[in-house]
């Protein structure tokens, strides 16, 4: 490396070429190098991403003619979704049934959260990779052994049906919108635990000794520290599984049946057998804007209510 | 004796909940493979005998490996780029003072957060007016949007965990940047970029949202079997196969966590 090194000091007392200048710069000022670090990213985050998305706005506007597009602007899709009442009912249920399984799941993981933060103190990499681990496999076969699990035929109904304990299958279970929240519930509860784990062990130990030492039992310390100091946690798990679930058709497709299938189903069809795409686009944009609102309405909420708390 | 000790007693009912909650975890994924190994077309109680019927058929059709193929394909290649990229935008974040570093890490977030529809949708409406055509390169780009959240997040702890002054003293004591990336950075974040290309290949070879908008004749597996869910008959060779990616997903998350693991809890003690 010394004939490199013994190569460039010539270099930089010889005039500064083009190149010579620009990677002076470069090395001056940390900013530019970091951008240019990042650029690849961000040029791939921006055509995959940010472009995508102005297209999709532009083409929510135009009108389908046959297999092509009638360009001229126009809000007819967005005064078609809400005039007919389906698409707006579609919404409101793919919203109440994310709500629903994003409630199970921060409830459900939560004390598993605490546990591992609190009470697991040797191997608690095991245990986070235990927790973690289903969420990187296949998200369509972990909605499949749901399938599995539920069907008419499925485990559940044989396994029950065999001991006697009922005469007929449970119809409830598959192809309901029962079935679709448990099946959200368990395929994002991986996904749930991290932010509330991460913010349980970030909590100072020494708080819950104070608490204790000035009298506080076991409940009121919970309430009035590990609660309150975790909730960051809790809403970072909140919205991490609302946001994506609410566009989820997978699992509505999967297990939904009529009665389960979500907004996600709709924009699917009108890219596929509909094929109304600008139609597609107003009823994507209409679902990000919810879930915009929604998102901030609830970041807004336990916002002041934890500025009420403390 | 410590109050630590009280706070950090064994909880029993807790003790037993975790242990509940990784069982059903698990429980209802572990099905595929009872079944798969079942002497029955029907997924149903009770079980017949065993076989390995639905295996060897997999073996005589042509599309499951045409279609393993591809997927093999978009995953090495997803998984090289998005950790490539991944291992710069990582350097980026934790090495620079980043003016604006808040949103450009959200907006590199983003694709973990979205509903993928909407980007699979978006995507595909940008291919379409471009006028190019649907194939397995569509379905690769896709996936290293869908990947790289996963590789940098990865990859910053790693960053993060080594102390920035040895790259200091490297570039003091005469090395370049490029030969200080080689000699010193690299070999600290190497488990971080193994991991990185582990995961990332996992998450493209399951991947199913973008595969379904952005795939044009060429299947990926997960398409394929998404397309054999209609046929009663393929159900049970779907559970083979199911079962066994689903044990290699498992493994090869595994490994790379397990070979990430000194940077994770580093972390998150740090945290």
């Amino acid at each position: 490396m010394s004939a490199d090194h013994a190569t460039e000091i010539p270099g930089r007392t010889a005039p500064l070429s083009k190149t010579g200048r620009l990677s002076i710069m470069l090395q001056k000022s940390e900013s530019l190098r970091a951008y240019s670090l990042l650029s690849p990213t961000l040029i791939i985050m921006a055509i995959g991403i940010l472009v995508p998305f102005g297209i999709l706005i532009v083409m929510s506007f135009w009108t389908q003619v046959g297999f092509g597009f009638d360009m001229a602007p126009t809000v007819a899709n967005y005064e078609m979704a809400g005039e007919r009442p389906i698409y707006g009912a579609l919404l409101k249920r793919s919203l109440w049934i994310s709500s629903a399984a994003t409630v199970a799941t921060v409830l459900l993981c939560y004390p598993m959260a605490y546990f591992v933060a609190f009470h697991v103190h040797r191997n608690k990499m095991m245990w986070i990779v235990l927790m973690t681990l289903p969420f990187w496999t296949s998200y369509l076969l972990r909605v499949f052994a749901w399938k599995v699990v539920l069907g008419y035929d499925g485990v559940i109904n044989s396994a029950l049906m065999n001991t006697g304990l009922v005469e007929a299958p449970l119809e409830f279970l598959l192809y309901s919108q029962t079935a679709v929240i448990i099946t959200l519930a368990h395929a994002w509860a991986a996904f749930a635990i991290l932010p509330m784990y991460v913010s349980l062990e970030k909590i100072d130990r020494s708080l819950l000794e104070a608490a204790t030492d000035l009298g506080d039992g076991p409940v009121m310390r919970f309430l009035r520290i590990t609660l309150p100091l975790s909730l960051p946690g809790v809403i970072s798990a909140s919205l991490l599984i609302f946001i994506p679930t609410t566009g989820d058709y997978i699992t509505p497709a999967l297990l939904g049946g009529p009665d389960g299938s979500m907004i996600g189903n709709l924009i699917q069809k009108q890219f596929g057998a509909v094929n109304n795409w600008p139609m597609g686009a107003a009823l994507a944009i209409i679902l990000m804007l919810s879930i915009a609102v929604i998102a901030l309405g609830f970041m807004f909420t336990t916002n002041y209510i934890r500025k009420r708390i403390s | 004796m410590k109050s630590g000790t009280y706070i950090k007693r064994t909880n029993r009912p807790l003790q037993l909940y975790a242990v509940l909650f990784l069982i059903a975890l698990y429980v209802p994924v572990l099905f595929l493979p009872l079944f798969s190994f079942n002497d029955s077309i029907y997924v149903k109680f009770p079980l017949k005998g065993f076989t390995l019927q639905w295996y060897i058929e997999l073996i005589d059709r042509e599309p499951v490996w045409a279609s393993l193929m591809n997927s093999i394909k978009v995953g090495v290649t997803t998984s090289i780029i998005a950790t490539g990229f991944g291992i710069f935008a990582a350097k980026a974040i934790t090495r620079y003072r980043l003016p604006g570093r808040g949103p450009v890490v959200g907006f590199i977030m983003l694709p973990l957060v979205v509903p993928g529809i909407i980007f699979g949708v978006a995507l595909l409406v940008l291919l379409s007016q471009l006028g190019v055509r649907l194939s397995l390169y569509t379905v690769t780009m896709g996936h290293i949007i869908v990947c790289l959240p996963f590789a940098i997040a990865t990859l910053i702890p790693r960053f993060e965990g080594f102390d920035k002054s040895v790259e200091e003293a490297s570039a003091d004591l005469g090395e370049n940047a490029w030969w200080t990336f080689w000699r010193v950075t690299f070999p600290m974040v190497f488990p971080g970029i193994l991991a990185s290309l582990l995961l990332t290949f996992t998450v493209s070879f399951d991947e199913f949202i973008m595969a379904f908008f952005l795939s044009g004749t060429d299947a990926t597996l997960p398409m394929y079997i998404w397309s054999q869910l209609r046929f009663p008959q393929s159900f049970p060779s779907i559970l083979a196969m199911a079962s066994i990616i689903l044990l290699v997903s498992f493994i090869l998350v595994f490994l790379g966590q397990w070979i990430n693991r000194g940077a994770q809890s580093g972390s998150l003690e740090s945290e």
